[in-house]
């Protein structure tokens, strides 16, 4: 019973608009039953979601493992501490084997570019990308797109700036292909050093000055910073990037006022976002979470959900 | 053609008895003979006699008990040269091995290759040469020549023993698979190595340029997300041996040349008159990053030097048309699919490439008039065979008789079960392709294609 016409999610570039709607709005329905009290549906009743996940992280898979629960399925983790990879496993083999067991949807997070691409060739199962290398992270991108949404109505001629380290991050180009397609104006910003120039092949304006590309901004969306990029010489030190394209309230005030603030998390505080800010009124970073459990909710269940009775 | 039935044949062994027992002479009849170094391009008839072409002319008769081949609607070139291919041997046998690289070379149209030195161990003393051409005169393929490594183990610092090699019977050095990074040391390379007449190939890549990195750097490595390697890491290398080449009058060539860039500065080397030649890859001259992405992360698209842009393309078959670059090679690399099946990270770099080259080049860029069947002839004899000090091949009365024969009409899918190489890694399976190479002769014996039996 798949209401979307694919058998997998690997990222938004290839994912039109009219779907995208239909996950929102099914993200919609999800989000009221995360915030009600009884949190139980079942329309995953009987399927098995399995979290292979071969980078740390708390957030995205706790978050798929959630919306999993919540819909009824049963939801396992295997994780590179737990998993035969440590043991020189293929990674093909080892989702076979997940396979074998009797999989619906695996859910992978791997830090080589395309691996889920790689797996969905391979497998019959449906397989969502939880982060593939630099890549796109379509959950996140959904998730953000649907939390700007939530606020504004639409994006469409809102200037939104991603601010931080784009060259490494595939939150950036998850949210630049979900934007760009319901035609918000999007900024990359950040040192030369992590804005590859190519960047601007996928639609979007470039800018190397914080203040300038914040100025009438209607959301800016922080990356986080993976620290060890300064010893890769990207940029000389975590003080000169604080200063440069840290978001601080001095410029979060040369946007709209009002403007979102979101960030993907796990923050680096007082690196690319200052603890004001990130804690203030006009960060969304909280209900981005709860979001995020909604949006992977409603993509377990059209792929592989039972129609309700009342659709 | 039902003449053709045998796969090989004759089947002769190197003595001189035993070929001339099998039949005294073989007469290839009606062919287009098309021989660009001697300006011939007109059909008629050739007669081989043990390992030599004795005759060409028109009409000649048969002899008594002579084998006769019709040739009506081929075209005899001189016996092709792929001047870069790695045959895995000794090693990396499970890969491929020297009979079954050297036989993927027949199956290819190729009378002559030469394999690179990185294998395990390395080629970089007489015993691994003298095991190779040991192992490649009971191949039953291709004619094998080595190539010896520049430094100790390909390790970058001491040189190999350069002139017992070349005595051994290497035509070329290199450290291909990896780049020689020390100055100093290629500086030295090439001034020892022009005491003896063979050039040192350089594989060009600076390698903190590189490191880490899968994919050409452009629009779809950063819409893909994958690592990506400038072009400046290819220039930057092949600016300095061209400069080290000129300070010591040695020998330089170029190997697989990718990037625009590198064309220009190859083009200006041999303006300024530095001993420098280049040759460049079948896939670099059909494909580019594109097919990365079209691919879906498909690892057979990954290869070093990697697939560039569509200016890139052009410039390179622009330098091949000019003769600024003066071979084609494959750079055959053949994987196992434990190796490749994986993801685009992980997975080896390299397209496996000897059975299916010569009918891409002829199908894709001959058969559209994007490359001459002269240029493209010349380019898979006199040009890498001068490189290499190597007698040209030709259809002249006395050469070797070592002839490609080519059907520019028979269409024919790229299956990987007709494969000969081990490695099935290449881009290009399931492609439709007109014009194929149909029967190769080495050193007299004839090989004819399997599509033919
Ligand atoms: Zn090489």
């Amino acid at each position: 019973m798949r209401r979307l016409p694919r058998k997998d999610i690997l990222g938004l570039e290839e994912i039109s608009t009219q779907e995208m709607d239909i996950i929102l709005a099914t993200a919609r329905s999800m989000k009221e039953l995360v915030q009600s009290p009884v949190k139980k549906e079942s329309s995953l009743k009987g399927k098995v979601v399995i979290n292979l996940f071969y980078e740390p992280s708390t957030r995205t898979r706790s978050s798929f493992e959630l919306a999993g629960k919540y819909l009824g399925g049963d939801v396992i983790n295997i994780t590179t501490a737990t998993s035969s990879v440590v043991k020189g496993e293929s990674l093909l083999d080892t989702a076979r084997t997940i396979l074998m067991m009797g999989c619906d949807v695996l859910v992978v997070r791997h830090s080589s570019s395309g691996s889920p691409h790689f797996l969905a060739q391979h497998l019959s199962c449906s397989v969502i990308n939880a982060g593939d290398g630099m890549h796109e992270h379509p959950t996140q991108g959904l998730l953000d797109l649907f939390t700007i949404r939530d606020q504004l109505g639409s994006v469409a001629g809102k200037r939104v700036v991603i601010l931080g380290d784009v060259a490494h991050s595939r939150v950036a180009r998850s949210n630049i292909w979900a934007l760009t397609k319901f035609g918000a104006k999007v900024t990359v910003c950040g040192p030369k050093t992590l804005i590859p120039v190519e960047v601007r092949s996928l639609g979007v304006e470039v800018s190397y000055d914080a203040d300038t590309a914040l100025a009438e901004a209607d959301v800016i969306n922080v990356l986080r910073l993976q620290l060890e990029r300064q010893h890769k010489g990207l940029f000389p030190s975590i003080r000169e990037y604080h200063a440069g394209w840290g978001l601080n309230q001095r410029r979060l005030n040369l946007a709209k006022p009002g403007a979102l603030v979101l960030h993907p998390g796990p923050m680096n505080r007082g690196v690319e976002i200052s603890s004001d800010i990130a804690d203030g009124d006009q960060s969304l970073i909280e209900e981005q979470v709860t979001n995020g459990v909604a949006i992977r909710m409603a993509l377990l269940h059209l792929l592989v959900g039972e129609v309700a009775r009342d659709e | 053609m039902s003449k053709l039935s045998l796969t090989v044949f004759p089947n002769y062994q190197e003595a001189a008895g035993e070929l001339t027992s099998f039949s005294p002479s073989l007469l290839l009849q009606k062919g287009r003979l098309l021989d660009p170094q001697q300006g011939l391009d007109a059909v008629g008839d050739v007669r081989l006699q043990g390992d030599k072409i004795v005759q060409v002319g028109n009409n000649l008769p048969p002899l008594a008990g002579e084998r006769v081949v019709s040739c009506q609607g081929l075209v005899l070139a001189p016996g092709f040269i792929d001047m870069h291919v790695h045959l895995r041997e000794p090693g990396y046998e499970y890969k491929e091995d020297i009979a079954s690289g050297s036989q993927a070379a027949l199956a290819g149209g190729f009378a002559q290759i030469c394999c690179m030195p990185n294998t395990y161990p390395i080629c970089d003393n007489r015993s691994v040469v003298e095991f190779i051409k040991q192992q490649a005169a009971h191949a039953n393929g291709a004619i094998v020549w080595p190539i010896a490594a520049i430094t100790k183990g390909e390790a970058g610092y001491e040189l190999s023993e350069m002139v017992e090699l070349r005595q051994a019977g290497v035509v070329a050095f290199s450290d291909d698979g990896r780049p020689v990074i020390n100055g100093e040391v290629m500086r030295n390379a090439l001034e020892y190595s022009s005491m003896l007449g063979v050039p040192v190939i350089s594989h060009l890549e600076d390698p903190y340029l590189s490191e880490g990195r899968v994919m050409h750097h452009g629009a779809v490595s950063t819409r893909l997300g994958l690592k990506g390697i400038p072009a400046a890491a290819e220039e930057i290398m092949a600016y300095r041996d061209l400069q080290l080449a000129k300070l010591v009058d040695g020998q330089i060539h170029l190997a697989h040349l990718s990037a625009a860039g590198t064309v220009e500065l190859l083009r200006q080397g041999k303006e300024r008159g530095i001993k420098a030649s280049g040759e460049v890859t079948v896939h670099h001259l059909l494909l580019t990053h594109e097919m990365v992405a079209e691919s879906g992360y498909d690892s057979n698209t990954k290869v070093n030097p990697p697939l560039r842009t569509e200016e890139d393309r052009q410039a390179l078959l622009v330098g091949l048309r000019e003769g600024v670059i003066d071979a084609i090679v494959t750079d055959h690399a053949p994987h196992h699919l434990d190796d490749k099946r994986m993801d685009f990270d992980g997975a080896a770099f390299g397209i496996s490439g000897l059975d299916v080259a010569v009918a891409l080049i002829l199908s894709r860029l001959v058969s559209r008039g994007e490359l001459s069947l002269e240029r493209m002839i010349t380019a898979f004899t006199t040009g890498p065979a001068q490189i290499l000090g190597l007698t040209p091949p030709s259809l002249t009365p006395g050469s070797s008789a070592n002839i490609t024969v080519l059907d520019l009409q028979l269409t024919q899918e790229i299956a990987a079960t007709a494969l000969k190489s081990k490695g099935k890694n290449m881009p290009y399976l399931g492609w439709t392709l007109t014009g194929w190479p149909v029967m190769t002769i080495v050193r007299g014996k004839l090989y004819a294609h399997p599509s033919l039996a």
